[in-house]
């Protein structure tokens, strides 16, 4: 079972090396104890649905004539604040070049950056599926699992 | 036929002396009248020339008068024409044949003209200004004109022809007049001429050649603008280059060392572990560098700016001092800090820079001292200028009444130049600031070090200079640091400067100024009191503290960071003052502080020192407790414990520099009061966040579901019981007294109703209530993304009580929480 542990590790230090989470992602994994031991799931599963609503919504709102650059600002605002919180790093950027680009008023800018959203949200979210995965098969395998401390 | 006729002699007939009487002809034509003038023409017969005969003959025919060519006349020999008129017996009709005039004929009437004179007279008359030559000529035969008046003519002149007609029609008379003097060369108009010609020509010369150079400047300007904007732009290149390469360099530097810090984590055997941390400095290392690069960019491009938060200088210093405490123990260089109790607990600027600069200058303390101390101060610039005319008096700067002992600099001369303290200053008029919501600070650092060589004092704030090559090899870095500090300094609208001694050391001062963050009339005063005591340690609230020490500077630092404890202090310089302190007072002291050398000094004295404090306690003040003595040293190797070995109660050793966080751990472990142990700092706060929150009930308001459910999960761990809402509204529900809650986390950016119209409402249904018994101010904190002193000033005029950043973070939680939580 070392090998899952190794590969838990590694893909985690992966996700961070190449800024996907950042430390407000370690705190998460230290609020979880025996009292919530499935606390970052349940967060992360939060995040991933607000995060669906928001980015179609921000779609929707960048398909209408004339664009409602506050509104989409308010999500932006919205998108960056939960990635702050679960430290979706590059999410959280990302969001940040998109509130510019709405105080701006451009269009263009805008179309582009919630396309770069939805990439890295989609990137973030297959990397931290693959993540739970690995967790739960070191459960299931019956070891507690080894976060960083 | 007895007519009267003139004979016109011609001129080459006439010979005076050969008049002879006339032969035999014809027809006689004498003259028998004349006038006085010509009377010798009388009896002249008048037929007997050759052109005068066919003169008269063709007047008798034609009937009119008839001129003769010119010739010269009798007598007088002069030019002139005789006009001859034939007088008829009778009318005849005009077309009378020639027979019939000359039978008609009685007699002829003539008109001697002598043209020279009648044309003189002539042209008396029309005398001018000019002399005119005057030429009449008979034209009649036009191959051969006969000249009847004036000289002769050069043809080639430019003469004029007038016609004159005498009224015969046979003959043709022509008159040339011309100037006699040629014309003078016109030199006054020539010259005017040339002259306005030259002016035209200079002129217009004058005109071209402005006109070219406006079109050459012109164009040189238009290059100049290619040429600037190309510059310029490259300078932006240049810049943003700089930034980018900094920014790709240092990310995947941080995720080195991240790695880095993982590593530590995982198991490793000594060497391993001492490769890491070497790895770890040299990446530190690296990324400051890059750091100070990006910074000389951004200060190059005008880019930087200053951040207005809260922030306390205190912990500030106490944290620089971790850094350097144990390169200062390890090279035996004290090492202290002191900062004036009038500088207020917290202040508005920006933390980040100002602990750039005083790194910087601590560095470079460091880099060159190799003994004596490094004394950081830090004053409210009032003090120390209404203290120049005390200072002079009292404390002279001589070697005994430093830090250490060693002879430093004069530090008053590195700010006497200060323009702030010039009597045209802010300062030099300066009333009162208590009114002025600004504070200006000045920090000295002080070292006793190999000082600067006089020849590169001058450039030491130019970027890129080192003092000397060996010196970058010897101690690393980009020399940018100084230079750095002095932008950051100026952006503070302050001053640096320095003095340095070579062989005796350095002293560099400067001044900044910050926002009072708690000026009197806030309402956030009921925890401002001078001397707020550390909010970890209030556990020593109340006690009492000597501090053994011969030298008084150094005993003042240590008594500034006992103070800070909430503790008493009073100072003596040696054991029997101290011992005599401790008897005779009437306060119990809880703990001695001793200084290293008094310790040293004499074994005997210090083991006799510790057996009557046992025994002086026991006897009078019957507590029972004996003060705790604690040893104060600068490195703990230098430390000889044995020379107490006989003494039972070993006494505890406090490794300067003296810190507030360390000096309350080292206290409470040897009282034996609160945490056991020397946590971290990190962990330290969270098992006092722990103490702070655990058993309280705090409402959390954010409509984003995420940021509730962490912002819960971080809360819940410390002990809180936490309630989620999701709106302003639903918390000012919650939040109607009576309710169980002792905090409130806001969010600020809701919809509907934002964090501070919430809190207003709340706070007007608070002061609403009106026994006054039931009133209850409930701590509110704001939760915000982006801190901004816009969001400070908001949050204090709506009543919040402070506000922390989201996702948390734990020390700004924890001095924020602090400030209305006791320890429980």
């Amino acid at each position: 079972m070392d090998h899952l542990h190794r590969k838990l590790r590694d893909h985690e230090a992966a996700m961070f090396q190449q800024g996907y989470l950042d430390d407000q992602f370690s705190q998460l994994q230290k609020l979880q104890d025996d009292t919530s031991p499935d606390f970052v799931i349940e967060v992360m599963t939060m995040f991933f649905d607000d995060s669906e609503k928001l980015l179609n919504n921000m779609s929707r709102a960048l398909e209408q004539v004339p664009v409602n650059f506050k509104q989409i600002d308010a999500h932006a605002h919205q998108q960056k604040g939960s990635s702050a919180s679960v430290g979706a790093a590059r999410v959280k950027n990302v969001c940040g070049t998109f509130r510019n680009f709405c105080e701006a008023q451009n269009l263009e800018g805008c179309v582009r950056c919630l396309q770069q959203l939805q990439q890295e949200y989609s990137l973030l979210k297959n990397n931290l599926k693959y993540l739970f995965k690995l967790q739960q098969e070191i459960k299931t395998a019956g070891r507690s699992i080894h976060t960083r401390g | 036929m007895d007519t009267m006729e003139q004979n016109p002699v011609h001129e080459d007939d006439y010979v005076p002396d050969e008049l002879e009487p006339s032969p035999i002809h014809e027809e006689y034509a004498p003259v028998i009248f004349a006038q006085d003038t010509i009377s010798h023409v009388i009896s002249i017969d008048v037929l007997s020339g050759k052109e005068d005969r066919e003169n008269v003959l063709r007047a008798r025919e034609s009937g009119k008068g008839v001129l003769t060519a010119p010739f010269r006349l009798l007598k007088t020999n002069r030019l002139g024409v005789i006009l001859t008129f034939a007088v008829y017996k009778r009318d005849l009709p005009s077309n009378a044949t020639p027979n019939e005039r000359i039978q008609a004929t009685d007699g002829y009437l003539g008109g001697v003209f002598e043209i020279e004179s009648l044309v003189e007279k002539l042209l008396q008359q029309l005398a001018s200004k000019q002399t005119v030559l005057v030429n009449v000529y008979d034209t009649t035969n036009q191959t051969h004109s006969i000249p009847m008046y004036g000289s002769d003519v050069s043809g080639d002149e430019f003469y004029h022809v007038s016609f004159l007609n005498f009224g015969d029609p046979f003959r043709k008379h022509e008159m040339h007049c011309r100037f006699k003097q040629k014309p003078p060369f016109p030199r006054l108009a020539t010259g005017t001429s040339i002259g306005i010609l030259v002016i035209a020509l200079l002129v217009g010369h004058i005109f071209h050649a402005t006109v070219s150079r406006i079109a050459k400047v012109e164009d040189d300007y238009q290059e100049m603008m290619v040429l600037k904007k190309r510059a310029e732009a490259a300078d932006v290149a240049k810049s943003q280059f700089l930034a980018t390469v900094s920014h790709e360099i240092r990310t995947p530097m941080n995720g080195v060392l991240g790695m880095m810090n993982m590593l530590m984590d995982t198991d490793l055997d000594v060497t391993q572990q001492e490769y890491v941390r070497t790895a770890q400095g040299s990446g530190k290392a690296l990324v400051s560098i890059i750091n100070e690069v990006l910074d000389q960019a951004k200060i190059e491009s005008g880019k930087i700016e200053l951040e207005a938060v809260l922030f306390d200088i205190r912990s500030i210093m106490d944290d620089v001092l971790s850094l350097f405490s144990e390169k200062s123990q390890g090279k035996g260089v004290e090492l202290a800090v002191y900062v004036s109790d009038q500088v207020p607990q917290q202040l508005i600027g920006d933390p980040g820079r100002f602990r750039q600069i005083i790194t910087n200058l601590m560095g470079n303390s460091i880099k060159f001292t190799d003994k004596g101390h490094i004394f950081v101060t830090i004053h409210l610039v009032e003090e120390v200028f209404h203290s120049i005319e005390v200072e002079r008096e009292s404390t002279s700067k001589d070697a005994e009444h430093t830090l250490s002992g060693f002879p430093v600099a004069d530090g008053r001369r590195s700010w006497e130049g200060f323009r702030a303290f010039s009597h045209e200053g802010p300062l030099g008029s300066f009333s009162s600031t208590s009114s002025n919501d600004l504070i200006s600070l000045i920090v000295s650092v002080e070292d006793t070090g190999d000082g600067i060589p006089l020849e590169s004092q001058p450039m030491i704030f130019t970027p890129f200079m080192q003092v000397g090559p060996s010196i970058s090899r010897k101690h690393g870095g980009t020399g940018i640091g100084l230079s750095i500090s002095k932008c950051l300094v100026g952006l503070m609208n302050g001053e640096i400067g320095f003095v340095s001694e070579p062989k005796i050391g350095s002293t560099f001062t400067f001044t900044a100024v910050f926002t009072n963050a708690c000026p009197n009339s806030n309402e956030l005063k009921t925890q401002q009191i001078n001397n707020q005591p550390h909010p970890a340690t209030s556990e020593f609230n109340g006690m009492a503290a000597l501090v053994i020490d011969p030298r008084p500077v150094r005993a003042e630092v240590s008594r500034y960071h006992i103070q800070r404890l909430g503790v008493r202090v009073e100072i003596v310089s040696d054991l029997k003052q101290g011992l005599s302190t401790v008897t005779d007072g009437d306060a119990s002291v809880n703990m001695i502080l001793i200084e290293q050398e008094v310790w040293d000094r004499d074994s005997s004295i210090s083991s006799h020192f510790v057996n009557n404090i046992r025994k002086v306690v026991e006897i009078d003040k019957g507590k029972g407790i004996p003060p705790k003595l604690f040893i104060l040293v600068n490195s703990s190797s230098s430390f000889r414990a044995g020379s107490t070995a006989s003494c039972l109660h070993n006494p505890t050793v406090v490794t300067k520099p003296l810190r507030a966080s360390m000096l309350a751990a080292s206290l409470q472990r040897a009282m034996g009061v609160g945490n056991k142990g020397n946590p971290r700092n990190g962990e330290h706060q969270g098992l006092s966040l722990k103490h702070l929150l655990s058993g309280r009930k705090i409402l959390i308001v954010d409509d984003n579901s995420v940021n509730r459910t962490v912002a819960a999960g971080a809360l819940k761990k410390y002990g809180a019981g936490v309630v989620c809402v999701s709106s302003g509204i639903e918390a000012i529900t919650m939040l109607r007294p009576p309710h169980q809650f002792d905090a409130c986390f806001m969010d600020i950016q809701m919809p509907e109703m934002d964090g501070f119209e919430a809190t207003r409402r709340i706070r007007e249904i608070e002061n609403s209530v009106k026994d006054r018994e039931l009133f209850v101010h409930l701590p509110i904190l704001a939760m915000t993304a982006d801190v901004m002193q816009a969001t400070h000033q908001e949050c204090s005029k709506c009543g919040m009580d402070g506000y922390v950043s989201k996702p948390f973070e734990a020390e700004q939680l924890y001095r924020e929480v602090s400030k209305f939580f006791q320890s429980s």
